[in-house]
């Protein structure tokens, strides 16, 4: 019996377990089929298709589906035009660096005409920032999961909700832990159980953010006859008391965001009126043309990026001393060639300066054609630095008003201990005087107001970063730079740095009650009214020189 | 300064006159039917009104090349009312009574063309206007063959309300006419399907606008509050870059709070770093990437004729393709380029626009189109994600404002009128019956 039994029954054993091996390399092979074939689904030509596709890729038990699927949503999978095989192509000057999507083998590189991008919709990123968020909550790095937490928040729904309470049970990371118990907290307001209501204000109330404010604030709104949107009383209570707790903390980050806004909307006044400070507050010359400098050195920008378009980075920083050199050669030939001939008579220097205004803007207007062009920002510059849950400053903002003080001190110090900052005094306070004690006057005339366009042309360079490079751009800020010149007292560098913030702030204090338009006119008035009262400015001028 | 003055004088003389010869030694005068093409070409709208005074010549060598018009060849007259608005009216006026054009395809800002309306209504010209406008107008004279609010403002509201499900609205507009009467016209379109005042946030900025930190800042706090918020954006030509940048810096996606623009095309984004605008929406009634045979044609034909593969098309191109072409069909009809018999035959008239429908000539003197709403892409181009299956007739007067609901554009007979008040079965405003 036994060894009968032993023959019936091992034989199929032994088979199962000779066979083993070759079943699972089958499923394997099924596998990578599977996987190569909704690979090639994603090339349909509906949108709905390609959802459909993203679903089975996510379904497919195959870790380079992540890559493709990331791939997609970068914008980086794409279809070569021959042979419609999908690769990833990172784009660089000369085209595309190509690896092939199923194996992730290096393809070499192939030009812009060879391929063809696989377009997404809205709703494709939406799905596709899911399923990679899905699949990525189980990663290794506790960054990732922490990304896969915010993209699953973003398009909540049951599965995410499951997938969450899973993770937050073996989860280890205590930021990625908050973060799950916020969005879990954040859905337990929709329960129908009340204490798992009560629960999550009790919750949420330490994790404040301004989406925990507003689910809070209408969980203690009334509807339009009256009755209140929560209808139990008790987490009504519980949602003030939170809401009393995090309002405190909200107004003053709001203070400190307000104050942000307008100290960085300060900096940029300022760097476009510090160079009209030195031209028309240290030598009287009204330079209508100084923003032409400024929309120069954004051109140079420009054209530096053009030059280099591998390494943005790089290419903004050199773009300043680029800048700074064109526009200060550009103002000494002006200044050269123009203005000297009217000094002492502001009105025709005035009409001459908006001449060449309009001269260099059609200039711009000939070489760069009169669309504006394209600058784009390196990564660094993009973004927001999420300081809390309620502040969060813009990188570029942040890094203009740094640029700011910084070119501020460094013109300070250029006009407190050098030669040519003595020799700019002096022929400031005393002209006569200070070509009798033998001060090349003339020479200290080019080279100020050299200096002050080629402070100009950096503030190009920064100004390239926030809003548009085209010949227009100084129209925008001329104005605005002669009214912080003339607010801050004209000849004081201190005025016009301490006017541009206030400007800025103030336009930013008024701009939530008043509107933008009207925040701008109240603003004007205010100068004007100012302006009658202290006809010097902030900070006058003192001494003989000043009277004279 | 005197004899300054006296020298600019004989310089500008010497200018016509040589511009004069210039233009006769084209063609003898008598053998051409003139064009008149009013387009800024210096100042702020330049950026956008050359390439339609590019597009005007291309169609016009177009038409010689197939025979000219009624045995005549057409002339192109190219006068510059550079962005300035009172310059729009004396240069319409000097095409009009000096150079005695046919018609004048051009304006794209609505003040330009309210400035240039009195000159060609006194004078009893044709005007083709080629750009998405406010409405709330129907002149005799004029042909509006941009898209008025029902055919670009209403439609995209009902993407996004019906595909988006979106339930909270911020309308950002420049401060200006077409944003103001645009969003007039919105907010009660929202409000009659039930959307409450809370759930609205209007936001206006002034020309240029280039600090939008608090605005965004303002936008996204609306926009967390549970409910899926969009922004329906007027905000006009510049503006537009940095309100995108913040947009992006501030980490408001397409995904989360899309924005929906009525001003950016394919020509605006051609001088911006598309990045931060990838996702997010335009509406308007032709995309440079519709794939027909016949916007094919356009863009090769363009190309060939701007010598640069690099231009895009856009709306406004399309609609003075589709209005010039109009135009010569209703010569044809009528035999004759006087204007009322123009102005008669015209209406009716049927082109093929370039995304495969037959445009129509309205008796309000719009006309019907299509309306497609397109995701922008990293390449500045349009990926369409919705249109209309049919042709949207332009409606001159809105009937979501109150006051313009009863008004009527008819410019046939029996009543003739642009502006004719159903009610009280009276004709307001310009009247030549």
């Amino acid at each position: 019996m036994k060894p009968d039994f032993f023959r019936r029954c091992f034989c199929p054993i032994a088979m199962l377990i000779l066979l083993l091996p070759s079943f699972t390399l089958g499923q394997d092979v099924l596998a990578g089929d599977v996987f190569s074939e909704t690979l090639t689904k994603l090339n349909a030509t509906s949108m709905q298709e390609r959802s459909a596709a993203i679903d089975q890729l996510a379904a497919v038990k195959e870790p380079r589906a992540i890559v493709v699927l990331q791939a997609l949503l970068d914008g980086h999978l794409l279809k070569l035009k021959d042979d419609g095989k999908l690769v990833i192509g990172i784009e660089n000057s000369s085209g595309y660096k190509l690896s092939d999507a199923k194996t992730g083998q290096d393809l070499g590189v192939a030009d812009h005409e060879a391929v063809q991008k696989i377009t997404v919709n809205n709703s494709l990123r939406i799905s596709l920032r899911k399923t990679i968020g899905h699949l990525e909550l189980s990663a290794n790095d506790a960054k990732v999961r922490l990304g896969a937490v915010y993209a699953i928040a973003k398009s909540i729904d049951d599965e995410g909700i499951t997938l969450l309470r899973d993770r937050l049970a073996i989860e280890q990371d205590a930021t990625v832990q908050d973060e799950i118990k916020l969005v879990l907290g954040l859905e337990a307001l929709n329960s129908a159980d009340k204490t798992a209501r009560l629960g999550a204000i009790d919750l949420l109330k330490n994790h404040a953010n301004q989406a925990v404010v507003n689910r809070l604030n209408a969980l203690v709104e009334k509807d339009a006859d009256g009755h209140y949107l929560e209808a139990d009383a008790d987490v009504r209570n519980q949602a003030k008391v939170a809401l009393s707790k995090i309002n405190s903390r909200l107004q003053w980050y709001a203070a400190v965001e307000t104050l942000f806004f307008g100290l960085s909307l300060g900096a940029v006044l300022v760097l476009a009126a510090i160079g009209l400070a030195i031209t028309f507050g240290v030598m009287g010359v009204i330079n209508m043309a100084h923003g032409e400098l400024m929309m120069l050195g954004a051109y140079t920008t420009y054209v530096m990026q053009q030059l280099m378009p591998d390494y943005l980075g790089w290419s903004l920083i050199l773009s300043i001393p680029a800048a700074f050199v064109i526009s200060a050669s550009v103002g000494i030939a002006i200044e050269r060639g123009i203005i000297r001939f009217l000094y002492g008579r502001p009105l025709e220097t005035l009409l001459a300066t908006f001449g060449v205004s309009l001269f260099l803007q059609q200039t711009v207007r000939s070489i760069f054609s009169p669309l504006n062009r394209s600058v784009a920002s390196p990564e660094w510059m993009s973004g927001t630095w999420q300081i809390n849950d309620f502040l969060s400053l813009t990188w570029n903002r942040f890094y203009i008003l740094v640029f700011c003080v910084l070119v501020f001190a460094l013109l300070l110090q250029i006009l407190k201990r050098t030669r040519l900052g003595l020799e700019v005094r002096a022929v400031a306070q005393n002209r006569n005087m200070a070509k009798a004690m033998g001060i090349p006057t003339a020479r200290v005339d080019a080279l100020t107001f050299g200096l002050g366009s080629g402070i100009a042309g950096v503030a190009g360079v920064a100004l390239s970063q926030i809003t548009n490079v085209g010949p227009n751009l100084g129209q925008a800020y001329i104005v605005d730079s002669f009214m912080v010149v003339v607010f801050g007292g004209v000849g004081n560098l201190w005025g016009t740095l301490l006017a541009g913030f206030a400007l800025g702030i103030a336009n930013k204090l008024l701009e939530p009650v008043a509107g933008a338009v009207l925040a701008k006119i109240l603003v004007l008035v205010f100068i004007i009214l100012f302006i009658q009262k202290r006809p010097r400015g902030l900070f006058p001028q003192k001494g003989r020189a000043a009277e004279g | 300064m005197k004899k300054f003055s006296q020298k600019l004088r004989t310089l500008a003389a010497a200018m016509t006159f040589a511009a004069l010869t210039m233009s006769a030694s084209n063609a003898q005068a008598e053998d051409t039917i003139k064009v008149g093409v009013l387009h800024s070409l210096s100042g702020t709208m330049a950026i956008s009104e050359t390439t339609l005074k590019d597009t005007m010549l291309m169609l016009i060598d177009e038409q010689n090349k197939k025979g000219g018009l009624l045995g005549k060849k057409l002339e192109a007259v190219v006068v510059d009312p550079a962005s300035n608005w009172p310059l729009f009216a004396e240069k319409a006026r000097e095409l009009l009574t000096k150079d005695k054009v046919a018609a004048i395809f051009g304006c794209w800002t609505s003040v330009s063309r309210k400035s240039v309306l009195p000159v060609i209504e006194e004078l009893n010209g044709v005007l083709f206007y080629p750009v998405q406008y406010e409405g709330e107008e129907s002149s005799k004279n004029v042909f509006y063959t941009g898209a008025a609010p029902n055919q670009q403002a209403i439609p995209a509201v009902d993407y996004l309300m019906n595909d988006l499900k979106i339930k909270r609205w911020v309308l950002a507009g420049t401060d200006y006419v077409y944003p103001r009467t645009t969003n007039k016209i919105l907010e009660a379109y929202l409000k009659a399907k039930g959307v409450a005042k809370k759930d609205i946030m209007i936001n206006y900025t002034p020309f240029g606008h280039s600090d939008w930190q608090s605005i965004v800042a303002d936008i996204k706090k609306f926009g967390s509050a549970g409910k899926k918020t969009a922004v329906v954006s007027t905000i006009n030509g510049d503006a537009n870059v940095p309100f995108y940048k913040e947009l992006g810096n501030q980490g408001v996606s397409a995904e989360n709070i899309p924005v929906i623009a009525f001003s950016v095309g394919e020509e605006e984004l051609s001088g911006i770093d598309t990045k931060p605008l990838v996702g997010h929406l335009a509406a308007w009634n032709y995309f440079m990437s519709v794939d027909t045979t016949k916007n094919a044609a356009f863009i090769k034909q363009w190309h060939d004729f701007i010598k640069n593969p690099k231009r895009v098309t856009n709306d406004p191109m399309e609609a003075h393709y589709i209005g010039f072409n109009m135009w010569v069909k209703a010569v044809e009809k009528a035999k004759s380029t006087d204007p009322d018999a123009v102005q008669k035959a015209i209406i009716g008239v049927e082109s093929p626009n370039l995304t495969g429908g037959m445009s129509k000539m309205l008796p309000n003197h719009h006309i019907s189109k299509p309306v497609l709403i397109g995701e922008i892409q990293d390449d500045g181009q349009f990926v369409t994600v919705w249109q209309t299956n049919k042709l949207v007739d332009g409606d001159a007067w809105s009937d979501f404002l109150p006051e313009s609901k009863p008004i009527l554009a008819d410019w046939t007979a029996p009543i003739s009128c642009g502006n004719y008040n159903t009610k009280t079965k009276k004709c307001s405003g310009q009247n030549y019956k």
